[in-house]
């Protein structure tokens, strides 16, 4: 990434390279600078403490259930399906 | 989580193949044995999410819903054909965005990927890039209030309110626990835009999620 060609991360820049650093999508030396970035800097590493909370809240809302007329309608559509295969 | 792991090497195929061990491969054989309660089980399992992912293309709910019906015929008459290079589930939702996308296209969606989003209001850094108003902290409350059953909706509407092309891939992603891979069969994305959109929507839900619990001050 050109903006890590500085040594030295800043927040700013950290803040952006979060989702790579996820991903596993950062060079070895770039994910190495973020790295170092984050031992010294306590609002980065906060940072990205609520950017894998927010994922794991986000991964936690549930699909709401069919209800019962829907059921039956998509059997319905099973056996329409059925029917033309015949 | 992939955190830290080193970087993957080589470029990927475009279409890989996936499904070594599909987890719907128990209802497919039984869907092709004619087994209407296979069906309805598949039905369970995505027809919410296809609701959701469809929404974010098309103007209406209802037209959701007819996109996702359409889905559903779609999918019984092409088992046949399936081939299982892909898991079914990510066959079906590309089914899905392909109609959908068909009926949102009077919908100008070109949204640029390179246009700039920072992940954080530019005012709350220095001028030497250094945070001046550091994120607050909010994960226990958030934790508190999740549990408790009061944030998951607060949630849903947040997801509502990103750019549709954000909140496909969280919603693949971060819900329905798709990989990059998959997300970019499904909506014909990239690495690299899959990501810069994963990037931003996440880092606007973190925002809100800040938002929600910063102190009235």
């Amino acid at each position: 990434m050109k903006l890590l060609r500085r040594r030295d991360l800043v927040c700013q820049q950290a803040v952006e390279l979060v989702t790579d650093y996820l991903e596993g999508s950062l060079s070895r030396s770039a994910r190495r600078r973020f790295e170092a970035h984050l031992a010294g800097c306590p609002h980065c590493t906060e940072y990205l403490a609520q950017m894998r909370e927010t994922i794991s809240l986000t991964g936690r809302l549930e699909p709401e259930d069919l209800t019962p007329q829907m059921r039956d309608e998509f059997t319905d559509l099973y056996r329409r399906w059925r029917s033309e295969q015949q | 989580m992939r955190a830290g792991r080193g970087p993957r090497s080589g470029p990927r195929p475009a279409r890989p193949i996936l499904s070594v061990m599909d987890p719907d491969g128990e209802l497919l054989h039984r869907l092709r044995s004619g087994d209407e309660r296979a069906f309805v089980s598949l039905v369970e399992r995505y027809h919410e999410p296809m609701l959701r992912l469809a929404a974010s293309f098309v103007p209406s709910r209802a037209v959701a819903e007819e996109v996702v019906q359409d889905t559903w015929l779609a999918a019984l008459r092409g088992l046949e054909a399936f081939e299982g290079r892909s898991s079914l589930k990510t066959w079906l939702f590309r089914i899905l965005v392909n109609r959908a996308r068909t009926t949102g296209s009077k919908e100008q969606r070109s949204v640029p990927v390179a246009d700039p989003e920072p992940a954080v209001d530019p005012t709350r850094f220095g001028g030497d890039g250094g945070w001046s108003d550091p994120p607050e902290h909010w994960i226990e409350a958030a934790e508190r209030r999740m549990e408790a059953g009061k944030l998951a909706d607060r949630v849903r509407a947040w997801l509502g309110e990103l750019p549709a092309r954000q909140r496909e891939v969280v919603l693949l992603r971060d819900i329905e626990g798709m990989s990059s891979e998959e997300v970019c069969t499904v909506l014909a994305l990239t690495e690299g835009n899959q990501r810069v959109l994963l990037h931003r929507g996440r880092s606007r839900l973190r925002q809100l999620f800040e938002d929600e619990f910063r102190e009235v001050r």
